[in-house]
């Protein structure tokens, strides 16, 4: 396939060098330009605290952010670690209960009529009411969280990978039919590949839920002082005003749900890349 | 050579009628030989297509008989075209070919002889590991022609398979898929929308009428095998397709004047 780096010699005209240019152009500027915008917003908020002369404990200086990072990282990351063994763990049982009742929901019509209602019922209600209700039925806390974070995350992997199993095309159905293909071969070797590019789409969104499923249920049981995660340490620093500590927590999930997409974006790339329209470039 | 007078399957007064009371099929009496290259031609709504899922067991008829003459068929013994190249987008070629094979049990390794010497016959050695969406057009249709003989099939069904593509192609797989067929002798029941490729591609070409799809016309084309460019240009050939033409034009003037209702 040839790119622009290999077809260098040839004589073009101006218009398509003005193209080509254009192009990497665009190409440095789509990480050179928020990189910028980013260390500006920082400077900016730097000397807004400075002219301002806000107290710390109201806005404190990135500077002061920065080291309350550095001097609280054991602590921070332990917390951190608490929250993402939640994160991980939901949407570990998300996909698998999301994956397994899609291909039940395949199995048969009747089953996704009777079920699917129950899953929108879970996912349009506020995790937020409901977690007091699993707060006096369930007694062990890690469960407790992990409940919570996977209601909200496996949603979109169930109405992703339904979707991606029934948009299978109907000639390669009849294929498989057509070679007395079993109805679990039909599954494995067609329907679930197919399905793929919509799961991982579904997987996506339900990383970023998972994590703030963990944090939200943090939250609310964090209030009755149960846990250790980094919700719990925001809503400490909160009581103390100890915001630089509540900002280098915040940074932290923020951080935490950045590098969570970008795995499950690569992750998507790594699977897609050589078929997947969606994870295909354009070319001109 | 198999022997064309040899009776291989017979429709007998197949008729197909969907809930929404549309009448696909009427009366279709049908016999194709051992052998036969068939075409099935006619407008669109005749039924071809019907016709084929019919025969393919992918869809029962409403009422009449589809009869295979002699042996019982078995699962090998129909390879299926259809008119979009159909094809597995995340395997590679070398993997779609397999798959009619995998889903009978056979192993990647022990299906290597086989679909090795059928994608050489379409010309596709050497593209084994290119996925679908790396190939042309003419490609995909000859990864899917490879997929349906892989099996060794004694009849392969055609739905409109190179209606999509651009003439140079269907000129090249036409020639293609005729010396495939004379050198393994199976049977081809071609469906078809466009006369000069029935003329060029068969022995006998059914001509269907529409509203209610039924047969109109069987036609014998006399012409000798191979069939090459030159056969393509010929006089015999433009002959044979004015007739053909004409018996088209017929049997869809039949159509207009039983459409007054």
């Amino acid at each position: 396939m040839p790119s622009i780096d290999t077809i260098q010699p040839v004589v073009i005209d101006a218009d398509e060098a003005r193209r080509v240019r254009l192009r990497k152009l665009e190409r440095t500027g789509s990480w050179l330009l928020p990189l910028i915008i980013m260390i500006a917003a920082i400077a900016l908020w730097d000397r807004i605290c400075v002219w301002n002369e806000i107290p710390q404990y109201i806005l404190p200086r990135p500077g002061v952010v920065l080291n309350t990072m550095i001097e609280d990282a054991g602590l921070l990351f332990s917390s951190l670690l608490v929250t993402l063994r939640i994160t991980v763990l939901s949407l570990a049982l998300a996909v698998i209960g999301g994956v397994g009742l899609s291909v039940l929901f395949t199995q048969s019509r009747f089953i996704e009529m009777s079920l699917f209602p129950f899953a929108i019922v879970l996912q349009v209600t506020p995790i937020v009411a409901i977690f007091p209700l699993i707060n006096i039925y369930v007694d062990d806390q890690t469960t407790k969280l992990l409940l919570c974070a996977w209601i909200v995350a496996f949603f979109p992997i169930l109405s992703n990978t339904t979707l991606g199993l029934n948009s299978v095309d109907r000639n390669l159905i009849d294929y498989f039919k057509l070679n007395g293909a079993s109805r679990w071969q039909t599954l494995w070797h067609l329907r679930l590949p197919a399905a793929m590019p919509y799961f991982l789409g579904g997987l996506k969104i339900a990383g970023g839920l998972a994590l703030i499923g963990a944090v939200v249920a943090e939250f609310v049981a964090g209030t009755a002082g149960q846990s250790s995660g980094l919700a719990s340490r925001i809503i400490e620093a909160g009581y103390r005003l100890n915001a630089p500590r509540l900002f280098a927590a915040l940074i932290l999930i923020s951080l935490t749900g950045i590098i969570i997409f970008l795995l499950l974006s690569w992750i998507s790339h790594l699977a897609l890349h050589r078929w997947h329209e969606s994870a295909l470039k354009q070319e001109q | 050579m198999p022997d064309r007078t040899n009776p291989f399957l017979i429709l007998q007064s197949i008729g197909k009628t969907f809930a929404s009371g549309v009448t696909a099929l009427e009366n279709v009496n049908l016999t194709v030989n051992e052998g036969d290259f068939m075409s099935l031609l006619g407008p669109s709504g005749c039924g071809k297509s019907t016709a084929l899922r019919i025969i393919a067991g992918l869809s029962s008829p409403t009422s009449g008989v589809v009869d295979w003459r002699g042996a019982p068929l078995q699962q090998n013994d129909i390879g299926f075209v259809f008119q979009e190249p159909t094809l597995l987008p995340w395997a590679s070629v070398y993997d779609n070919v397999w798959m009619p094979l995998r889903l009978r049990g056979v192993s990647r390794n022990d299906a290597e002889p086989q679909i090795a010497e059928v994608l050489e016959r379409v010309h596709l050695t050497g593209f084994e590991n290119a996925v679908p969406r790396e190939l042309s057009g003419g490609m995909k249709m000859r990864v899917s022609i490879a997929r349906g003989l892989v099996t060794r099939p004694r009849i392969l069904l055609m739905d409109e398979p190179f209606a999509a593509l651009d003439e140079i192609t269907r000129f090249k797989l036409n020639n293609d898929i005729l010396e495939l067929w004379q050198e393994r002798g199976f049977t081809v029941l071609f469906v078809t929308h466009s006369v000069f490729e029935s003329v060029f591609l068969s022995n006998r070409i059914t001509v269907m009428a529409a509203h209610p799809g039924r047969v109109f016309e069987q036609l014998t084309i006399d012409a000798p095998y191979p069939r090459d460019t030159a056969f393509r240009t010929s006089a015999h050939y433009a002959e044979l397709c004015r007739n053909t033409s004409d018996t088209l034009s017929r049997a869809m003037g039949m159509e207009t004047a039983d459409a007054v209702h």
